[in-house]
């Protein structure tokens, strides 16, 4: 019987083994389905981000903490992004009712048929920045030239590449080093000028401590190069929906209004409150420490507030811009981003123009002119 | 070697191993080893290499700097039994899979000609292409009060990373006996069942331990990345990605879920070991895979 106790132990080993499949199995259901307290069916709707929760995306979690979507009838599943998932395509695949993505990003995806529409444009402006330390002398693109200068790729090095063509520096002038998920590269000297979105990238800088002086780097210790000021800054985060449908489907144009609305009041609620806001997106699962999450939501803030012409109202102007340098800007392998222009269904101003008027009508401050950013100060590490 | 020795034996290369890092961070140069160009060895800055006891003492202190933060070596063990579970779900499936498979081929030499060739194409679809796909379709999945989550995706991918080494480790096993054990089972008059039963399993033992070790470290690999990959909340490979950030200001930091993945490798071998334990009597040397 010394052979079947053997076996015995085999089993024992795998029963261990299904044990461990088990809780895979129960942790892993943790579905976030919400159900309507007054009794009213809520339409449920998902949002695709483009990256997992931080406060990049602080108002339409405060959208979803505050009921603002409730209140409009809506049950938004908020879908986290990763490093394989392309927001433009979940939504062209009809996995998601909207998407937040770069405008950039997405016209190369609608050259190639993705049947999307521009609704909103939430960040007026961009947050991408190339950032040097003082000695290196870096206050212009015309002096990236000869220089290793960091990109992320995979479509975030447009506004670099069309901000030197600019200068008359071309791509094969300087030394493109691929950028990681962290700075080091660039604290260890590796890469010249960095590429920084002004809420997350260039605080991580702020956060680290020189090693020369034992003080938290400053402010006053970069040169910063800002793509708004030279010109070349495209349009960010934007609420894509699904060209077809808004065309044919009258509920789902109607909840894209509604839709619309409860953003631009989660906007809002982070204007405001960005404390708040900030521990809204950490109490949503987000894993960025505490002081770093609230310097974001404030910068996430500036890109938005004072706007121009309203919330989310396209701006004709920067859209002809950032199509511009979509079709006229060649990376390293002479490639542009698209080769016509973006077909008229692109971007339209019909549904935030309504939830804008919707807004108003309610007594609600859609411009925030007198919207003023607070001071955050970092500390070592965010914490 | 007796197991307090082959231990104390595995304890000393941990040691030894912390010593060099130690070591050459001390003695390195600042900048690294650079030949021609390019860096063949790490910076010794406490960016680069932070000192063990930095890592150590990091992951003591609270995840973040909110009040309610649970310490980061717990925040690690639970991402790594997280990762842990799929990683199972993953190991099993394919090691199921990759058996049928082998039973299959070697059952029909057409099946054989058939499938082999696919089973070795497999594995050059980079997983990258594959993890979007398999959510997307798995999204579309749903049948009464089933539906597909996400983790299941992430499982899927380890299984079709763990299967590979399995089919071609029992193809080869199930075909290892003797012709002359073969002809005597025949001799008995013993169908294709009883000869797999009494010689060709016992003889797949040594070829199959070490293909089951090496699904069980593609199937901790694949959901590592497949994490990453979708996004999945939760596990190792997630934590490994949101913590980079913090390499700046907070270098201990993103060692931590790197230590945690070490862990679950380990464990997952842990249970390999002990299938191998169970089987002893048909070991007889094992093949590599």
């Amino acid at each position: 019987m010394k052979h079947r106790t053997r076996w015995l132990g085999t089993m024992g080993a795998l029963a261990a083994t299904s044990a461990l499949v088990l809780t895979g199995c129960s942790t892993g259901t943790t579905s976030t389905t919400s159900t309507s307290g007054s009794g009213v069916d809520l339409v449920p709707i998902t949002l695709q981000l483009q990256w997992v929760a931080q406060a990049q995306f602080a108002g339409y979690y405060a959208a979803v903490d505050q009921g603002f979507y409730k209140d409009e009838g809506l049950d938004v599943t908020i879908a986290e992004g990763a490093a394989d998932i392309v927001p433009q395509d979940v939504l062209a695949a009809g996995d998601a009712d909207y998407a937040i993505s770069w405008v950039p990003k997405v016209l190369g995806s609608i050259e190639q048929g993705a049947d999307i529409t521009d609704v909103a444009q939430i960040f007026e402006r961009s947050a991408t920045t190339q950032i040097s330390f003082k000695d290196k002398g870096i206050t212009s693109p015309a002096d990236l030239k000869g220089k290793n200068v960091g990109s992320w790729g995979y479509g975030n090095e447009w506004e670099l590449f069309a901000g030197m063509q600019k200068s008359g520096v071309q791509v094969g002038d300087i030394s493109l080093v691929q950028q990681a998920f962290d700075m080091n590269g660039f604290l260890s000297g590796d890469i010249d000028a960095a590429q920084a979105m002004t809420y997350n990238e260039y605080a991580q800088v702020l956060e680290t401590k020189n090693p020369k002086t034992g003080e938290l780097y400053q402010p006053s210790d970069l040169n910063v190069i800002d793509w708004n000021d030279e010109g070349t800054a495209m349009l960010q985060d934007a609420i894509w929906a699904d060209a077809g449908k808004l065309a044919s489907d009258k509920d789902y144009a109607a909840n894209t209004v509604k839709f619309i609305k409860a953003s631009i009041k989660g906007w809002i609620y982070a204007a405001t409150d960005p404390e708040q806001a900030a521990g809204i997106v950490t109490a949503a699962g987000s894993q960025l420490p505490a002081g770093h999450q609230l310097w974001m939501t404030n910068e996430v803030n500036k890109l938005i507030w004072p706007s121009t012409n309203g919330v989310g109202l396209i701006d004709a102007a920067a859209w002809k811009n950032t199509v511009d340098i979509a079709m006229n800007t060649k990376n390293e392998t002479g490639a542009t981003i698209i080769t016509a222009e973006p077909p008229k269904t692109a971007y339209s101003n019909e549904y935030v123009q309504k939830a804008l008027d919707e807004l108003k009508a309610d007594g609600v401050d859609v411009m925030g002119a007198g919207w003023k950013p607070i001071t955050v100060t970092l500390t070592e590490g965010g914490k | 070697m007796t197991a307090p020795r082959r231990f104390i034996v595995g304890a000393l290369g941990l040691v030894l191993l912390a010593g060099l890092w130690e070591l050459y961070k001390l003695l390195g140069p600042a900048d690294g080893v650079v030949l021609a160009g390019v860096t063949v060895l790490p910076r010794t800055s406490d960016l680069a290499m932070p000192h063990l006891w930095v890592m150590a003492g990091r992951a003591l202190e609270p995840v973040t700097g909110a009040g309610n933060a649970m310490p980061l070596w717990q925040a690690v063990v639970d991402a790594s039994l997280f990762t842990l579970g799929i990683s199972a779900v993953g190991w099993l499936v394919g090691v199921t899979v990759g058996l049928a498979l082998a039973l299959l081929m070697h059952r029909f030499r057409l099946a054989e000609a058939a499938v082999l060739p696919w089973i070795i194409l497999s594995q050059t679809v980079p997983l990258i292409a594959l993890a979007p796909l398999v959510r997307r379709w798995g999204t579309q999945i749903q049948f009464g009060a089933f539906s597909w989550e996400s983790w299941m995706s992430v499982a899927l991918i380890a299984s079709y990373l763990a299967f590979f080494p399995v089919s071609v480790g029992a193809l080869r096993g199930l075909g290892s006996p003797d012709a002359n054990h073969v002809d005597l089972m025949h001799c008995y008059s013993a169908g294709w069942w009883k000869t797999l039963w009494r010689l060709r399993l016992p003889a797949s033992v040594g070829y199959l331990l070490p293909a089951l070790r090496l699904a069980a470290a593609s199937a901790v690999i694949g959901s590592v990345v497949a994490e990453v990959s979708i996004g999945l909340r939760g596990g190792i490979g997630r934590m490994i990605v949101e913590y980079a950030g913090a390499a700046g200001g907070d270098p201990g930091k993103p060692w931590a879920p790197i230590f945690g993945s070490v862990l679950v490798g380990l464990v997952a071998a842990g249970f390999v070991g002990l299938i191998g334990l169970g089987l002893r009597r048909f070991r007889r040397g094992e093949v590599a895979a």
